[in-house]
């Protein structure tokens, strides 16, 4: 079975096609395009302008998948796209085209949710079994686990996500958006040698992140200009203290369902460092850390194509009269049909 | 001590050993440093918790409610010893326990419980920051609820803090235990309880109407 994902959630637009082989269960990735809405430095993209994005590239990045798998129109099962959650502005320029796809080939449309796909597209890079999963992301700050046909949040940010953090401490130093914000923070981070104390606010299971993002704010504007602490310096302050954060929710989580795998996945999910500090708390657990790369870290199609398939696998179809878009989508309203 | 101690619980921060104190049989905890933290982050943290958690537990026994007996602290090694309860954590109770499982009387009877002890922490103004059902425990000996594990806890008057500290409760049986979502019962200021309403609100992604 084939099936083509769309994904525009963000400033990512991503065409994904994936091939489920039913009898083995051998999944064989056919196309994974990606084009990314990069905004200049010291400014952030706004939904509107992101749409304007989406809508212009898509046809072509379609036919570029199409293309590069070497499949016909008519191999196609099913076609998905993300469903929410996102910007609304984006999700519905890229819905619009899943919606005329279907008709135009008659084929059957899912709607999928952004955040199964993630954790669908992580299981099955890593062949992770039931990991406890921590969703990193612009917009998405979780630690899930998976029980009885749901994906369970356990810990989530009170605020903003650890990536819009990160993106706006970016924009505060002016880095630039290409590739992405969170990585040339990474690569500055590496450059830091001075430990400057920021917050840190676990509240049980869950985070907030908009507290400290003020407090970095300020000790910018007051110590860049004087020389008292560089760029680098607070970059590596940032992550340490908030990756330290996520790793400590995830353990929690670990020790209180008794898991011994944890899976990242999420736009900033391929920060080598934040991985790093994840294997060595696994490590003193005696467990294993899942991680995948930029290709399935980052938003793509695939992840959508894959998890829409297997939904569409046990019988599930988004009628075209209710193939809308939401903006707030929570993972726990997923029924998981695929899984035990 | 720590030499004749058995390990009997690797937790996400700590070690619980139990050992021979004076004639009784206690617990100790050892926080351990964490390798992945940056070690002035985890000194910082580590120092702050062992303290703040000795307080609050001290703070929670003096005011009546059940938890174990603070024996004594060492700083130095971040260790913590203290009364070794017999008893059942609430989480295995509620998930092997056929006659919680079954018995609405019961179950209950045992959320009233939680909610008295609960009420008493928030009273005295400790906010226990981890409220799960594995930080709960039934004493075998007269049946009482003790609350343990107070390595998050903080002290606030704030509605605001009592507040997510039930809304971590609340979470804590949805994620856990399906199937208890009736399981609670508190009994405090009107104050707590709307804060509690509005608490719940918060946490991204949810689906408003109007």
């Amino acid at each position: 079975m084939i099936a083509i994902g769309l994904e525009g959630s963000a400033n990512k637009l991503g065409i994904g096609i994936i091939e489920h082989n039913t009898e083995t269960g051998v999944v064989k990735i056919l196309a994974n395009i990606r084009h990314t809405h990069v905004t200049p430095p010291g400014t952030g993209f706004l939904p509107r302008d992101t749409a304007v994005h989406h809508r212009e590239y898509i046809i072509p990045v379609i036919k570029e998948a199409l293309k590069t798998s070497n499949i016909k129109i008519k191999d196609v099962d099913v076609i998905c796209y993300t469903k929410g959650p996102g910007m609304g502005a984006p999700l519905v320029s890229v819905a619009i085209v899943a919606r005329t796809l279907a008709l135009l080939w008659n084929k059957p449309i899912v709607g999928v949710n952004h955040c199964i796909g993630h954790i669908e597209m992580g299981r099955e890079i890593t062949g992770a079994d039931n990991p406890v999963v921590l969703y990193v992301s612009g917009g998405n700050t979780q630690v899930i686990a998976y029980s009885e046909h749901r994906y369970r949040i356990f810990g989530e940010t009170l605020d903003i996500a650890v990536g819009n953090c990160l993106d706006r401490f970016a924009r505060i130093l002016n880095l630039p958006n290409d590739p992405s914000p969170g990585y040339n923070i990474e690569q500055y981070a590496k450059k830091g040698k001075k430990f400057i104390e920021l917050p840190y606010t676990v509240k049980g299971m869950d985070v907030s992140f908009s507290g400290i993002l003020s407090n970095i704010e300020t000790i910018a504007n007051d110590q860049l200009s004087n020389n008292q602490c560089t760029p680098e310096d607070l970059c590596f302050s940032l992550q340490e203290t908030v990756f330290a954060m996520l790793v400590e929710i995830t353990e929690r989580a670990m020790a209180h369902i008794g898991s011994k795998e944890v899976l990242i996945v999420g736009g900033v999910g391929c920060n080598l460092r934040l991985q790093e500090m994840m294997a060595q708390m696994v490590e003193q657990r005696d467990g294993k850390v899942f991680a995948t790369d930029e290709r399935f870290c980052i938003d793509n199609g695939i992840m959508i194509a894959h998890a829409g398939l297997l939904a569409y696998r046990t019988g599930f179809v988004t009628p075209l009269e209710k193939s809308t878009c939401t903006q707030r989508f929570r993972t726990d309203e997923v029924y998981v049909a695929w899984r035990d | 001590m720590i030499e004749s101690a058995i390990l009997i619980k690797q937790g996400a921060e700590a070690r619980i050993y139990t050992a021979p104190f004076l004639t009784r049989t206690a617990i100790i905890k050892e926080r351990f440093s964490k390798t992945y933290r940056h070690p002035t982050l985890d000194k910082k943290l580590t120092a702050r918790r062992v303290t703040q958690e000795a307080r609050c537990l001290f703070k929670c026994r003096k005011s009546g409610v059940d938890t174990p007996v603070l024996y004594f602290v060492n700083t130095e090694n971040s260790t913590i010893c203290m009364e070794f309860i017999q008893g059942m954590i609430i989480k295995d109770l509620l998930i092997s326990d056929n006659e919680y499982i079954q018995n609405k009387e019961k179950q209950d009877e045992l959320a009233e419980k939680i909610g008295i002890a609960l009420a008493k922490v928030h009273a005295v103004d400790v906010i226990h920051g981890d409220l799960t059902t594995s930080n709960l425990m039934l004493r075998e000996s007269n049946q009482s609820l003790v609350i343990i594990d107070f390595g998050l806890s903080y002290v606030s008057s704030l509605p605001e803090d009592k507040a997510v500290d039930l809304y971590v409760l609340e979470k804590a049986f949805l994620s856990t235990h399906p199937n208890s979502e009736e399981m609670k019962n508190y009994k405090a200021s009107q104050g707590i309880l709307s804060k509690l309403a509005e608490v719940r609100l918060r946490g991204r992604k949810r689906s408003m109407v109007g």
